[in-house]
């Protein structure tokens, strides 16, 4: 299974694979996201309370659990980094958090816009929004981190072990903001079996969570390719690559 | 155990024989407290209430611009990897020279503490939880450090970056105790949030010594 592994895990081999991991991922999410959009702008209800501004939710909840998702990717590709030493795993863990802080910023930014009307307040010191901002604190020390090594794979492995102690202190911190102070309402999705989210506002926001995952996945691709081909721009096969495609 | 008494000592003597720089901390912790009434109000029922936020944040402060004296000069004359070279225990070994950075920072910072309680009119019934919270949390700062000193040992200006990554992990530890503090003030019991960070410190005495070993060996590549 590990031979199986490295030879998928290969720079040479994940640069030609993930080509068309990319263009699905890319597909999925243009498709998931005009669906969702249409859906989640036009085609659903206006909330009996909140009105028109409940259609920031559409954006704001996959963007705030993308936030977290894309933590548990990196997470997984710094797990990979320390085993494995996998150069591909290496790579994912810079560009996972610039992606997991763009998406974190964005759950931020769209939630001032919703408070504003609705709390009456850009911001309040309320325990999800700071637990999403010491999220994005976060972020950003892996990417400082991961930026600051002369040598790209030292970078890489400080990363990780960092992306892993903040693994085990997310819970705590997300914790100890929830007793703190609270003022967010409770989730409304996650109670599965009776949500208390009606089906036509439920759908367009899950659709619209896959188009996010999808888009996810695409971009991540797309970086994670590119910077192989920076790293490995003196190897054999990205030259060959180059002369093929001259 | 001989190891990390040997380091213990070892770490304790540098220190003592480094007593100048034992008194930065501190000093610093002072002036940042007192700045406050200047800058804020010198009113005591406003500064009162301020008191448990404004002392445990410049205690944080302090913890952590002195987190670099933990490993960077033993990594700078290379006594660091002699130490790491040496047979025995690596987890020991860091953990003996924390809890010996603990003794010489953390400690003075928990015993001059009641002197910024007095500058800044912390209710008296709330000064015993004030120094409960510090002696459990003041370890907890230095255990999370190691491991963002441990990181940027080998960058240049890693001092910086250091606080940037420790910073968000000292969250709890600054909740927990400022709510101990607040709810003793009023009189409301405060049990629960020192077993909280008792808990914490005990899962930061297990863990945190092997984070920082795997950042040391990526230091030292």
């Amino acid at each position: 299974m590990f031979t199986f592994l490295h030879k998928y895990a290969s720079p040479q081999y994940f640069y030609s694979w993930s080509a068309s991991w990319q263009k699905w991922a890319s597909i999925i999410a243009a498709l998931l996201m005009s669906v969702g959009l249409y859906y989640s702008l036009l085609n659903s209800p206006a909330d009996y309370q909140q009105g028109e501004t409940v259609r920031i939710m559409y954006v704001h909840v996959p963007a705030a659990w993308l936030s977290m998702f894309g933590y548990m990717v990196m997470a997984s590709a710094a797990i990979v980094t320390l085993i494995w030493r996998i150069k591909v795993a290496e790579i994912m863990i810079a560009q996972c958090a610039v992606i997991g802080a763009s998406f974190t910023a964005l759950a931020l930014i769209t939630g001032m816009l919703w408070g504003k009307p609705m709390w009456g307040a850009y911001w309040v010191w309320d325990a999800r929004l700071t637990s999403e901002l010491v999220l994005l604190f976060l972020y950003f020390g892996v990417i400082a981190l991961s930026g600051a090594f002369d040598d790209e794979r030292a970078g890489a492995r400080a990363a990780a072990i960092l992306t892993l102690v903040g693994i085990v202190n997310i819970p705590i911190i997300h914790y100890s903001v929830e007793w703190w102070n609270t003022l967010h309402q409770g989730p409304t999705v996650s109670k599965f079996d009776s949500p208390s989210a009606h089906p036509s506002m439920l759908i367009p926001l899950l659709v619209m969570a896959l188009a996010f995952k999808a888009y996810f996945f695409a971009v991540l691709f797309k970086r994670a390719r590119t910077e192989l081909l920076l790293r490995e721009r003196n190897t054999s096969w990205v030259k060959a690559l180059l002369k093929e495609a001259v | 155990m001989r190891l990390f008494l040997f380091i213990f000592k070892r770490d304790m003597l540098l220190a003592i024989r480094r007593r100048r720089e034992l008194a930065n901390p501190l000093v610093f912790f002072i002036m940042v407290v007192s700045m406050f009434p200047l800058g804020v109000t010198p009113d005591h029922a406003f500064l009162a209430e301020l008191s448990a936020g404004v002392i445990w944040v410049t205690a944080l402060l302090a913890a952590l611009i002195s987190m670099d004296s933990m490993f960077r000069s033993d990594y700078g004359d290379g006594s660091l990897e002699q130490l790491l070279l040496m047979p025995g225990s690596k987890v020991v070994l860091i953990s003996a020279k924390i809890a010996a950075h603990w003794v010489s920072i953390g400690l003075p910072l928990v015993i001059i503490a009641p002197l910024m309680s007095f500058l800044l009119f912390l209710p008296p019934q709330a000064l015993p939880s004030l120094i409960i919270t510090l002696l459990i949390s003041t370890p907890i700062l230095s255990l999370l450090g190691a491991v963002g000193v441990a990181l940027t040992l080998s960058l240049r200006g890693g001092g910086v970056l250091s606080s940037l990554l420790t910073l968000p992990f000292y969250v709890p530890v600054l909740i927990f105790s400022t709510m101990a503090i607040n709810a003793a003030a009023v009189n409301q019991p405060v049990s629960g949030y020192y077993a909280l960070l008792a808990a914490f410190l005990i899962v930061s005495i297990l863990l945190v010594p092997f984070a920082v070993v795997a950042a040391l060996r990526v230091s030292y590549n």
